[in-house]
């Protein structure tokens, strides 16, 4: 079972600072890490493989060079080979052209079974990419799964659960190869052991640039690539509310707390 | 060989949904009909789905045309036989502009067919524009929800997908007439994917109530969401739970609210013992009203609070429930 987990190098939210005035992000206090609903994917490539024979994870990103430091965290959690697809033509890439870089790039790794990605990133947000390698590569997919089995040995296809939480399970047969977005709920992230940290850091990483993809040139990727633009960022201002708090006086809190829900037409 | 039409008109992908009709769809016709008269283009939607209720409701919202697959093979939704399908259709018909409501099957769906017909798509939109220069601009919330990204598209058609209960749903009208056509699927099956069970566990999606009485941290037993479910029944609302609730097991993460769980926007939410963390706040700050009970002075909670009382809420809650029965609740 060959297990390719697709990861994304974000800032870290709770340090990146919003300027409501210029309009502008500024990631620049803000250390990059691993996005946090990748760790999940991750976990949940690393369970299989304490479960079953065979199993090979290889985690891959796309970003800068600098990136390499979220795949050496990844590799001391347990994953086996490390991919960076880099290039500067691959700046300011959509989730289009960012999905035809990372499907070129994983047709250069060899007999993929399953590919595993995070529900979302926390920067983006946009939960696309991974259905969107999936239609490069042709093959199927299914998000907000929480849980992956298979016969071991893997008889070529998967067994998924998905949970939707607005209110319905799932369960589905995918032939593989195919591709999972998983749910937090899958595995609960572990912490590397300090052996595997350590050696991460002499660990060969495979890098893949633009002229190491076949299909991709400067204007089928980047910018370029791109079908989507931004042509305006707004930090919108906080929502104020009246905020009448009450500490003592629990009756008068009651009084308006019945009025509200009167006069909101819930009593 | 014909030269193909340019691409013109709004189009709604509406989604079934066991009861009829997901509702973002009337929400999504009532937005693409302004979108479509600013642009003098037809609005048009179409259903994909298995002995589809809800179909003469629709046809009284304001589309011009609705067109209508239905067929066993769309009993159990599959992503891939329906892109299969719409990409079809959008080919033949060539629409400008296609509007999807990001629910979870939206979500998984939209982005297939957007590269399949190679074109952009912008995710979870919570405003769409029309400008001076007639642009078709994108509004959607980025970086956990900070800031608000305007997107063009440069390809066609243009997609996005819509958050729920952003827009007014489209008045119904008995007097609007349109025209119904029913296709014939032209895939019925994929050979990959076996939907072999659907089961629901809510009936009720917390996203449609509205009241919400939401439970954090300051909860000390798993009984004690009983008192709860007594006061969400008498304001005719749900429970809903922050995220260390769910991870500790106490309750299933369909009552989850926050970033990575349930975004809620009812008329009244009440907090207790939530302290306000974005993860949370991120999932439920555009509630109408925020009531928040925490013993924590210093709580975030309290600064996006309409209400708030520095308090127990396991000494407020039986008041309050008490005086609802008081009422006659």
């Amino acid at each position: 079972m060959n297990i390719v987990v697709l990861i994304k190098e974000v800032p870290d939210m709770t340090k990146v600072k919003f300027d409501r005035e210029r309009g502008v992000v500024d990631r620049a206090g803000a250390p990059a890490e691993i996005n946090p609903f990748d760790e999940n994917a991750i976990q949940a490539a690393l369970n299989l493989k304490k479960t079953k024979e065979n199993v090979t994870i290889t985690v891959v990103t796309m970003g800068p060079l600098r990136a390499e430091k979220s795949l050496r965290m990844a590799y001391a959690k347990g994953v086996d080979k490390m991919v960076l697809v880099s290039d500067r033509a691959f700046g300011g890439s959509d989730t289009f052209a960012t999905a035809r870089v990372l499907a070129a790039a994983l047709k250069n790794i060899e007999n993929i079974d399953l590919i595993i990605c995070g529900e979302k990133s926390v920067d983006g947000d946009t939960a696309q990419v991974g259905a969107e390698v999936a239609e490069f590569l042709n093959i199927p997919h299914s998000y907000y799964v929480d849980k992956i089995d298979f016969n071991d040995p893997l008889d070529g296809e998967v067994i998924i659960e998905i949970e939707h939480i607005s209110g319905n399970r799932q369960e589905r047969k995918m032939k593989t190869p195919c591709l999972v977005s998983v749910s937090k709920n899958i595995a609960k992230p572990q912490l590397p052991t300090l052996k595997r940290k350590l050696e991460s850091l002499d660990k060969e990483i495979s890098v893949f640039t633009i002229k190491d993809i076949k299909g991709l040139n400067k204007e089928n990727t980047g910018f370029n690539g791109s079908p989507t633009k931004v042509s305006k960022i707004v930090v919108p201002g906080e929502i104020v509310r009246e905020s009448i708090i009450y500490r003592d006086d629990v009756n008068d809190f009651l009084d308006k707390v019945e009025e509200v829900l009167a006069s909101k037409g819930v009593l | 060989m014909l030269e193909k039409k340019a691409p013109n008109g709004v189009l709604v992908i509406c989604e079934q949904s066991n009861d009829g009709i997901h509702r973002v769809a009337y929400e999504l016709l009532h937005k693409g009909k302004e979108i479509a008269q600013s642009l003098n283009e037809p609005l048009e939607c179409i259903v994909l789905g298995y002995k589809i209720q809800a179909l003469s409701e629709l046809s009284h919202r304001c589309a011009d045309n609705i067109f209508v697959m239905d067929a066993k093979c769309f009993d159990k939704p599959e992503e891939v036989l329906y892109k299969k399908n719409l990409v079809k259709f959008i080919e033949d018909r060539r629409p400008n502009i296609i509007l999807i409501g990001a629910t979870e099957f939206g979500r998984s769906l939209a982005p297939r067919v957007a590269c399949a017909l190679k074109t952009g798509l912008t995710a979870d939109c919570t405003d769409l524009i029309i400008n001076d220069e007639k642009d078709f601009i994108q509004v959607r919330p980025a970086f956990s929800d900070n800031i608000l990204a305007h997107i063009k598209t440069v390809t066609y058609p243009k997609i996005c997908t819509v958050r729920y209960k952003e827009f007014d749903e489209a008045d119904i009208d008995i007097e609007h007439k349109c025209k119904i056509t029913n296709i014939e699927p032209y895939f019925t099956q994929v050979d990959h994917t076996t939907v072999s069970n659907i089961f629901k566990f809510n009936d009720k999606a917390i996203s449609e109530a509205d009241v919400i009485v939401a439970v954090g941290r300051g909860l000390r037993d798993k009984e004690d969401l009983n008192m709860f479910g007594v006061l969400a029944d008498l304001l005719g609302g749900m429970v809903g739970a922050s995220r260390a609730i769910v991870d500790a097991g106490l309750v299933p993460s369909s009552m989850q609210i926050g970033y990575s769980g349930n975004r809620v926007k009812p008329r009244i939410y009440i907090a207790c013992g939530i302290s306000g963390a974005p993860q949370h706040v991120a999932g439920m700050k555009e509630s109408d009203i925020i009531i928040a009970i925490n013993r924590d002075p210093s709580a975030p909670i309290f600064n996006i609070a309409d209400y708030g009382f520095v308090g127990d809420f396991y000494e407020i809650i039986p008041m309050l429930i008490q005086r609802l029965r008081k009422r006659g609740f």
